[in-house]
């Protein structure tokens, strides 16, 4: 039943993983194109969702694309979504470090790094903008994105508390 | 020095660099890189700071989770390829777990008022989060070199979020363009 969606799956995410210069957020907008716009296996609030739970678990960001792996095929789903997104990468990268001594002083590193930084903002603040158009569904709501980013970029509290708090407002009814 | 400095220059065992990782994991709440160097590199003293600048700045050039390419450096530096595997092992089993178990309870109990409106108001503190990084990766850039950046990443932004275009197509005409900008001005 779900061979074909598991190939999908994979095949999708390796892709993608190969784009996600700057981290697994800098794909987010990808994801949500192809998983809610293009193949429509979930809707926006179910993806909004899924992000907001891979961000308050522990671990690195790549979690999403784990969630998205159960949503749309189970257990099988989230281990083929998550192979997918790292395995390829991680060899590619094995085999860069293999003959990264030799590399290492580069002269031109910092100008190529510093003109790929420039396409993982814009990618990074559209993610932003993606999820919060999808989990925005009213004026509280919309507080709460406002004053989570302020206080993230104004602070170093740690971000706990923010899903704490709107976690509590939230199940209060109040959202 | 603290009581639980784990020796410094000691080359770490495969089990070493899955245990160093899980708590990388384990404690990683938005951002895992500042943990990662404070577990790293203060804490276990694998890398020197520099060492890990290094490995992180290239971790970044190359495509894949960042993270995911530092546990592959660096347990490669020291175990080889199932050093990478046991790194990469450490920083993913426990996480998997915990994500699938809190998924099940949300498709279990996803119906019940309180958890659709804690979930929803958390997703709207999670887009909050990563509009600050953005916001904080932003800042230094935009400060030091604006003509160059903005353009690029006004670009980037109008096409996929506005325009909503692939992926592959907008890099394969933003970064080249963005990085000859960038080496035009060096």
């Amino acid at each position: 039943m779900s061979g074909p969606v598991l190939f999908t799956l994979g095949w999708r995410f390796l892709l993608m993983a190969f784009l996600a210069i700057g981290g697994a957020n800098a794909v987010v907008p990808e994801m949500h194109r192809q998983v809610v716009e293009v193949e429509r296996w979930m809707s926006d609030a179910d993806f909004v969702a899924l992000f907001a739970i891979a961000s308050a678990a522990p671990g690195p960001n790549v979690l999403i694309v784990t969630l998205i792996g159960w949503q749309v095929a189970g257990v099988a789903g989230a281990l083929v979504a998550t192979a997918a997104m790292i395995g390829p990468t991680s060899v590619l990268t094995y085999g860069i470090f293999h003959a990264w001594s030799r590399f290492r002083d580069v002269p031109w590193s910092r100008p190529v790094q510093n003109g790929l930084v420039n396409v993982t903002i814009g990618l990074v603040a559209t993610s932003g903008y993606l999820l919060a158009r999808g989990a925005d569904t009213g004026p509280v709501t919309a507080a709460i994105t406002a004053v989570t980013a302020l206080v993230s970029y104004r602070t170093r509290l740690n971000p706990l508390w923010a899903f704490g708090v709107a976690a509590a407002i939230g199940a209060a009814g109040l959202a | 020095m603290p009581p639980d400095d784990e020796g410094a220059a000691m080359a770490p065992s495969r089990l070493d660099l899955f245990l160093g990782f899980t708590r990388v994991a384990a404690f990683a709440f938005g951002g895992v890189l500042p943990w990662a160097r404070f577990v790293v590199v203060e804490r276990r003293r694998w890398l020197s700071s520099e060492e890990f600048t290094d490995i992180l700045a290239m971790s970044q050039l190359l495509p894949g989770p960042n993270i995911v390419n530092m546990a592959v450096a660096i347990g490669a530096r020291f175990r080889g390829p199932t050093g990478s595997l046991a790194a990469v092992a450490g920083l993913l089993v426990l996480p998997v777990a915990v994500v699938l178990m809190l998924a099940s309870l949300y498709g279990r109990f996803a119906e019940l008022p309180a958890v659709q409106g804690a979930l929803g108001a958390m997703a709207a503190a999670a887009a909050g989060l990563v509009l600050a990084m953005a916001a904080k990766i932003a800042e230094p850039v935009l400060r030091a070199r604006f003509r160059v950046a903005a353009p690029f990443v006004v670009a980037t932004f109008v096409a996929v979020a506005v325009f909503r275009l692939p992926l592959w197509p907008v890099i394969a005409v933003v970064a080249p363009l963005s990085v000859l900008a960038s080496l035009r001005r060096r």
